[in-house]
Parts: structure tokens; sequence; C-alpha cells
């Protein structure tokens, strides 16, 4: 071979193209190498990769990991037509364990990156795995311009409050005062609040769930995954060495029926052990009332409607947290709107349905032209 | 009416005299229409088969204070019987619409160099504005120019009062065709092709304008054959230029089309993401208008957001191309550096323009090469090419598709204000003359590994989402060697540096020699690249019709640079290599070839002077 004068490689020059080329791995392969059954044979191992996971032992994203793979066989999606993208973080390791396409790209570009892939290619099933800190922070633009454009990404925030890759400081949603290495005197950030910014930004789905609440979680991916446009799922995901415990005073499982309220599609908003609580409306709030006390019934409570065009209401419940109220978990939204994608290929169809496909003759010839002899 | 827009008859007698070459500049505040009077006469003058150059010169701000030194937009043409490269060095006319634009534009009017000025927009207060102490109409300082003063707005308000129904605002917007149509007579320019622009834009919606756009033009020509104002008027014949069918075209049309006729060769779809930046905007509006090709454009949130966009579109099998300017694409290089690390096919196109930080945004430059080659976190190589004139942005957006996905690369393609909005003759290529582009995917889930090499040119297996069995993952940290597993190995992490470079390294085996214009040794050896050609390569042969031991060399491939480049330049005594940067090129071709070459610096906002060139070399003859 030849090369550059500067010699790059310097001597070994020839060897090293050699070795390039040819060099045998002593290590498994990131590939699968197999072609994966149709839709309907495959099982959750399908969907699991070779490669080690290297979070911490006890961190929520195994119960996460473990989800998605299960969840995956019931979507009826080919393998091959899977991608998963995400950005920095613990959490954005997630595609390596996949195995199905996976792009593990920069801090908070994840939802970009997504949407290139999905305007390429809108048969492709894309998915977004992110952190608090990768989505609100540093990504914080792509997180309201994917949400408002409403590809249809299924884009799942795990919300540990708090940076895990970088050990130990704050993160966006943090919760106010919160002392870590970065703020020993406590943050004076006020912190952001996912779902308010997700239905803000114009989200056609959005929901939230606990990392250890595994039936929720799955059901809840699953619904993520048959909506067309935008999914977005908040999961509370435990960071135990960083941020250990930060959901434990609702989602421990001895507290969790007293403090989260499961919302339910046209199911009145009821919670508590006995399911005796539940959510009323007094004037343009919301309120926490017992049924059966001042003669409340169900009927007095609010009625959960995920179709509300009118993000109002989904806006409420996203504000409502413990200790004055249930933390709700469950779809807050799910509206139907045209997706970017498809309005995209629409106006393509539309342009070559008005002049026929592109003639890149016509192309380089129009203008004002003029033949020299 | 019709007594106004009817050829009269000529009532003195005309001179038609023959000139080789005119440089015209027209001037006025940026909400005359300047431009489009430049380009219409740019227009023309193509048509009628003259050789062309233009150098069009804005303002920053959409509409600075009418009348005020800033506000003040000016449009070079250059336009001749004979070859020509450049936009001209000085103006042979001016013409200057009120006081700031003669402020701004009277330097460069050459010496004894025609003059034309609105006279109504002199008044008291634009004077003010201007900062003329007193009328320069008046007050002899223009005494070395042939001055023509017309009260150009006067004039066309009385040949349209009356005759269109519109406000005497309105009426005024069109004298910048009335202007165009005395120079239209003074350059024997026939008036169709205007004529039949102004229908085509105007007629169906607004016929009132278009009829007051007609009624001026023809006003303006018509006036001029049949008053004594001027006694000659000037006629430039056609250039002899290889026979064949043109256009005119700007740098940003060239690119934008360039890149739909790389999509069409290669059989993969475009997909542009960009973020609006000024001078690059104008590619994300012509490519916008071509969805009938299959081209998804995407107007991004941010420049990070455009070039993910693009990335993630190269993942799956399209064409990902990002537009932007010097600061967009500050923005997007740690994203660049994702696509150097997943070795995805890319293509960055930067319309430089004058920095840093915002610098001069409608003004030219060519300070990101450094940015291009080097401008990324950790040992980034990427490929660069750069267009050489404003037909040559076609061809290079074509070689920047082609070598993205031969060596599974970014390509930077360094255009710059100067090409994106100059226009010349472009003699349109037969579509069998370009070339092919293959690109090939993996598809056999028994061999496929993601970081296995291409023996030739060390490009890794290009693998797209929804082909079964080819599951695999890529990302931004260090991958193992065959694999692509993610990797920390230390001898591992040298191997990969090494490979990512020798693979942009070898992309030199694609590129075509660089060619000298001239002898291939001598004294002198100017070395370019990007869109000093046209002054360069027209100082160059000037001198060299002088028997001058001087010759030339272009750069349209950057990095790697040509693999004769070192052979050319040791032909020499001298190499000298103008920029409009500090010596950007000169400090690589330094390194490299271990040369003492002499930068030749302009960093102005403007392209060089043909003069200032040969000024130069002559140092070193």
């Amino acid at each position: 071979m030849s090369t550059q004068s500067n010699g790059h490689g310097g001597n070994g020059n020839k060897s090293f193209a050699e070795t390039a080329v040819s060099a045998e791995s002593d290590v498994g392969s990131s590939v699968s190498g197999r072609v994966a059954p149709p839709p309907g044979q495959l099982k959750k191992a399908d969907f699991i990769s070779d490669q080690e996971v290297r979070w911490c032992p006890g961190c929520g994203d195994y119960a996460i990991l473990n989800n998605v793979q299960k969840v995956m066989p019931e979507l009826g999606i080919p393998r091959e037509k899977i991608v998963f993208v995400s950005g920095i973080g613990c959490s954005s390791r997630f595609p390596y364990y996949m195995n199905t396409y996976g792009f593990h790209s920069i801090h908070g570009r994840a939802p970009a990156i997504a949407t290139g892939i999905k305007c390429a290619n809108p048969d492709l099933s894309v998915w977004v795995i992110t952190g608090d800190g990768d989505a609100l922070s540093i990504g914080g633009n792509h997180f309201i311009h994917a949400i408002r454009r409403n590809l249809d990404l299924n884009y799942i925030l795990f919300n540990n409050r708090i940076y895990g890759l970088t050990k130990g400081q704050y993160s966006p949603t943090s919760e106010f005062g919160k002392k870590t290495k970065s703020t020993p005197a406590g943050t004076i950030d006020y912190p952001v609040n996912p779902l308010s910014l997700a239905i803000a930004s114009e989200a056609t789905f959005v929901a939230r769930s606990i990392d250890i609440d595994v039936k929720h979680l799955g059901a809840m991916v699953e619904a993520a995954a048959k909506h067309k446009g935008i999914s977005f799922i908040e999961v509370y995901q435990n960071c135990n060495i960083f941020n250990d415990g930060a959901f434990d005073h609702f989602a421990e499982r001895t507290v969790r029926s007293d403090r989260v309220l499961y919302l339910e599609h046209g199911k009145p908003m009821v919670f508590g052990k006995n399911r005796e609580k539940g959510i009323r409306m007094n004037g343009a709030l919301p309120e926490v009332v017992t049924i059966g006390e001042n003669g409340i019934t169900e009927n007095d409570l609010l009625v959960h409607d995920i179709n509300l065009n009118d993000p109002s209401v989904a806006f409420m419940l996203a504000r409502m947290e413990q200790p004055e109220f249930p933390q709700p978990v469950g779809i807050f939204r799910a509206i139907e709107r045209a997706t970017y994608e498809d309005m995209m290929v629409d106006q393509i169809a539309a342009s070559v349905a008005k002049a026929g496909p592109g003639s890149l003759e016509k192309l380089i010839n129009s203008g004002d032209t003029w033949i020299v002899e | 009416m019709s007594t106004v827009i009817e050829p009269p008859v000529p009532q003195t007698e005309k001179n038609l005299e023959e000139v080789e070459t005119v440089t015209i500049r027209f001037a006025g505040d940026s909400g005359d229409g300047m431009q489009l009077t430049g380009t219409q006469f740019t227009n023309t003058s193509a048509v009628v088969g003259n050789d062309i150059s233009t150098l069009p010169d804005f303002p920053a701000e959409i509409r600075a204070p009418a009348g005020s030194l800033p506000g003040v937009s000016g449009f070079q043409l250059n336009f001749s019987s004979q070859d020509i490269k450049t936009p001209g060095d000085q103006p042979n006319v001016l013409v200057a619409m009120n006081p700031a634009a003669l402020k701004v534009n009277l330097p460069d009017l050459e010496d004894g160099g025609t003059l034309i000025v609105n006279t109504d927009g002199f008044t008291p207060e634009n004077l003010k504005y201007a900062n003329y102490a007193t009328n320069p109409l008046e007050d002899g300082s223009l005494a070395g120019y042939r001055v023509h003063k017309l009260p150009i707005s006067t004039l066309n308000m009385n040949a349209l009062k009356g005759n269109v129904e519109l406000s005497r605002k309105e009426i005024d917007r069109s004298k910048n065709f009335f202007a165009l149509g005395v120079l239209y007579w003074l350059y024997d320019r026939p008036m169709e092709n205007t004529l039949n622009w102004i229908r085509g834009k105007f007629a169906a919606k607004t016929p009132e304008v278009a009829k007051a756009n007609e009624i001026a033009l023809k006003t303006g020509y018509n006036f001029f054959d049949t008053t004594e104002v001027f006694t000659t008027h000037y006629t430039v014949k056609k250039a002899q230029i290889a026979p064949g069918k043109y256009r005119k075209i700007t740098g940003n049309e060239a690119t934008a089309i360039g890149f739909i006729a790389a999509s069409q060769i290669s059989g993969r779809p475009l997909f542009y993401g960009s973020y609006p930046i000024t001078p690059a905007s104008d590619i994300l509006h012509e490519l916008s208008r071509h969805k009938a090709f299959g081209v998804k454009t995407f107007q991004a949130e941010d420049e990070i957001a455009a070039v993910c966009a693009a990335i993630g579109a190269s993942f799956a099998g399209q064409i990902g191309l990002t537009g932007t300017s010097g600061p967009g694409v500050a923005l997007k290089q740690e994203a660049i550096g994702l696509a150097v690390m997943t070795e995805l096919p890319l293509v960055i196109v930067n319309v430089q323009r004058g920095g840093p930080s915002t610098g001069l945004p409608t003004k030219t430059e060519q300070a990101d090469l450094f940015q291009a080659v080097w401008g990324r976190n950790g040992e980034c190589p990427a490929i660069v090419v750069a267009p050489a004139t404003p037909g040559d942005c076609f061809h290079m957006a074509i070689e920047a598709v082609r070598l993205a996905f031969k060596y599974m690369s970014p390509v930077f393609y360094l255009s710059d204000g100067y090409l994106a909005n100059g226009a010349e003759p472009w003699a349109i290529p037969p579509i069998s003359d370009l070339p092919k582009i293959e690109v090939g995917f993996a598809n056999d889930p028994a061999t496929f590994m993601p970081y296995a090499r291409d023996p030739e040119t060390l490009a890794r297996p290009y693998a797209l989402p929804g082909t079964p069995g080819l599951e695999h993952r890529v990302g931004g940290i260090e991958k193992q060697h065959i694999t692509g597993n993610v990797n920390y190995d230390p001898e591992n992490h040298h191997f990969m540096v090494k490979l990512r470079q020798e693979k942009v390294d070898r992309a030199a085996a694609s590129i075509p020699p660089v060619e000298v214009m001239g002898a291939s040794t001598g004294k002198v050896l100017v070395l370019g690249w990007g869109s000093t050609y046209g002054s360069i390569s027209s100082a160059v042969e000037k001198m060299q019709r002088e028997g001058k031991s001087v010759s030339a060399a272009h750069l349209r491939y950057l990095n790697p640079f040509p693999r004769n480049l070192g052979e050319v330049i040791s032909g020499f005594e001298t190499v000298i290599v103008p920029e409009m940067n500090l010596g950007q090129l000169c400090t690589m071709i330094r390194a490299k070839y271990l040369v003492d070459a002499v930068p030749f610096s302009k960093v102005k906002g403007r392209p060089f002077q043909i003069r200032e060139i040969i000024r130069k070399v002559e140092e070193y003859l």
C-alpha cells in the first residue's frame, strides 16, 4: 500500500494494514449472527444480547431491562426492525443489552438521532432510552422538540433523580435542597417535572411507572409501543449507590397502595389499601377524599379519561405529588395526531403525484439556459 | 400609457461601441432591490452569451435604516466576451441609488469610471445619514469620474403615475427596474428575459406590480435611447466558451442539486438536517423544493439536532447530510466525532463566513479549514473537500457523497459565502458523464462483523436496521477491532486510533492528482483551495502570457491531500498560498512537506483581486 508522506502508522504500516483486515477476535461478537424466528415465535431470550450487563448490582435498570425484553415478543415486530437509541448515562448503556439494532450516542442527543432514523425508515420501531440528566439537562432542547413533532418514537426516561455515571451530582429532577457531591450546602435549583414538560411539549402519549412495579411497567411499555406517535414514559428508577430509596416513601411495597394512584382509563380515581380514598375536584383544584365520609361516593370522584384533547387535566395530574397527593402512575394522556414521519412521506408522495418523480435531467437543465455553438 | 411603453423613434444618433469586459456594481439601500437588479442583469448577460461572474455583497441586517451606511446593499457583476473567472477587481460602472451607496462604494470605482446616480436619493436627510457635509453631486468631489445624474425616482413616477393602480410608495418600488432599463440600453441588452421573468413572477398574483415593473423597465430603456444623456452605448460580444448547453448557477444552487444528483446516482435517498444560518440557508430552501426526488429536509431545533438527525438517517441507510456555516460546525463537532467513531457516512456542508463567533455573517472567509481537519476531541480524522467555483459545487457535492460511502466516513464540504452567492455560467454536464456511486450493504449473518474491514479501503461494512440477523450496536465508546464491542483495552485503542487515521489517509487512493496550470517546474507555484480559484488562475494566466515563471495548483481535496502534491510542490523555488485566513493551508503544507511555503492572507470578508495576487507573486520572481 502507499501512504502519505507524513506516514501515519509509521514503520509498521504494512503489517498494520494486514492486521487491520485479518485480525481475529478472541471474544464474542456483539452480533447475533442468527436470523431471529418470525415475530409470533419470538421469545424473551431472543432479545437478550451476548453482552455482559454492567450496571451496579441492585440497580433499578435491571428491572426495566428485564421488563422491556419480556414485552418485546408481545409486540409482534420482527427483531431486525427494532432500534434502541440512547444518549449518555447509566441508563444509556441499555441498547448494548438488547439483541436488536442499537445506537449508544452522545449526551442528550438520542431523540435527534432517533428522529433521523425514524424519518429515514418509518418502518422501524424506534426506542429512545434516556435518563433525567440526559433528557432534561443537556438534552432538554431535543426533549421538547422531538416530543412536539410527534414522531412515532417510544421514549423511556429512567428518572433516578441523580447523576450516577459521574458519581453523584444532583440532576434536574433532584428535590430542592438536596445535598450531593456538587451541592454540599443543598441544591438551590428548583426541579423540573418530566411529565409536566412532556405535556407542555404537546406529547400525545404520556405515562409513568416504577421500576419495581414489574407488571405495571410491562403494561406501560406495551401501551407505549402500541401508541402511534410519540410515547413518553417516565420510570421512577432507584439508584442504590447514589440516591438509594429516592422513591421508597411511596413506591415501597408496604406503602405503595396507600400512596400511589394507579390511573385507569374510564375509571374513577381510587386508591388506598382498602380502595377507600379518591380524587375529587374542588373548584379548579383536585383534593383527596375518603369514600363514605361526608356522603362521598365513587360517583363524586374524577373519572380518568386519557383521550381528552385538552391537556389540562393530564397536566394537573402530573403536578400531584406525595405527600399531599398519592403519586399518580399509569397513562396520563393518549391522543391521536398525525405523525411527523407520515406527514413527511405524504408531502413527498403529493409532490410526486403532482409532477411525477423527480428527473435529474430536468433539474440540472432548469432555470435560464442557453446553447453555445 | 401605451405611448410610454411603445419603442419610440430614436431622435438622436447613438454610437454603439464594442468593449471586451465590463464590471458594474449596483448599490442602494437593502430595500432598493439591488440584488434583484443585479441578478436580472446577470441572467440576461448569461443568456446573450457573455461569460459572467458575480459578487453579491449585502448587509447582515435585513432592513437597516433607509439611507444609512450599514444598510447599503451591493451587487457586482463582471461580464465579458473573454473567459473570466472573477467578478472583477474594480467596477467600471457604479450605479448608486443614494448618498450612502455612493459613499460606501466610490472608493472601489476605477479612476475615470462611469457613475450613474439617482439624484432623487440625494435629499438633505440622506446626505446627513451618509455623513456628507456637502452634496458630492455639487461640490466637485466627483470630478474624476464620468457622472450621470438622473432623477430616477421622478422619471419613474412620471412614467407610471396614472398608468397603474398603485400608491406612490408602491410605484417607487419599481425604480430599480427603471435603473435596470437604463443599464440594458447602455450595454445593449435585450429586455425579453427580464420581461418574461416579471410576468412569471407577478402577473398572476399582483398584475399591477407586473405592469409597473414592465413599464419601468421599458421606460428606463427607451428614455435613454431618445434623450442625449448618453451619446454612446456599448456592446459586449458573446464569449468564446466551449460549445454546449449552459445555465447560470450560484454555488448554493449547485450544491443543492449536486447532492440531489448524488442521491440519484447512488440510489440512496437524501436526508438534509439543517438549522437556518447565513449563508447556508438557501441550500435548505432549494432542497425543500425538491421533494419529488424523495429528498427529506428536516429543519431541526438546533445545529446539534440537525447533524444528529443526519447521522441517524445515515445509520438507517440514507445519505445523511447536514449544512451550516462555521458557528454551526462548532456546535456539531461532538456529533461528527460520533460519526467518526461509529464510522457512518455523513456529509457536513460548511458555507464558510467571517468568524470567529458571529463574525461577519454575510461576508466570505476560508478560516474553517483547521476546524474541519482538526476541530474535534481526540484523534478524529475526517475527509475534507472544497469546491473551487460555483459550478464545481455540483461536482464536489457528488464527490463528498462518493467518498463518505466508500470510506464510511464523515466528509466535510467547504464552500464559502463568495461561492454560495456568486454566479457563473455552468456547462450542464451530460448525466452519463457523472461518476457512479456504488453503495454495498452487508447482508450475510454468518460472516457479518460490524467492525471488519474492507481490505482496500479499510471501510467497515454497512449494515442497515431492518436486515435480519445483522442486529448490532454502535456507539461513541471505543470499539473492539472486528467485533465492534465496547472495549477499553489500551492496545486496541492505540490500534483503532491508527486504523481510523489510516482509513482516511487511504482515501487519497481514490482522489485525482492535483493538476498544475502551467509548467511543472519554475520559480513560483501559487497554491490555493476553494473560492480563490478565480483570482489565482486569472492572475497566473495573465503572468504566464507575459512570460513569467509562475504556475498554479488548486486543491479540491484537503484531507487527505492528493498523492502527487509533494512532488508538485518540489518543482518550484517558492510556493505562495493565498487564503482568506491567516495561513491555514499554508501551515498544513509546511508541516507535511517541510517546505518554506509563503502565506498570503486576506481576511476582509472579500475575495482576492487578481492584481493583489499578481503583486504578491512578483515579489518572488
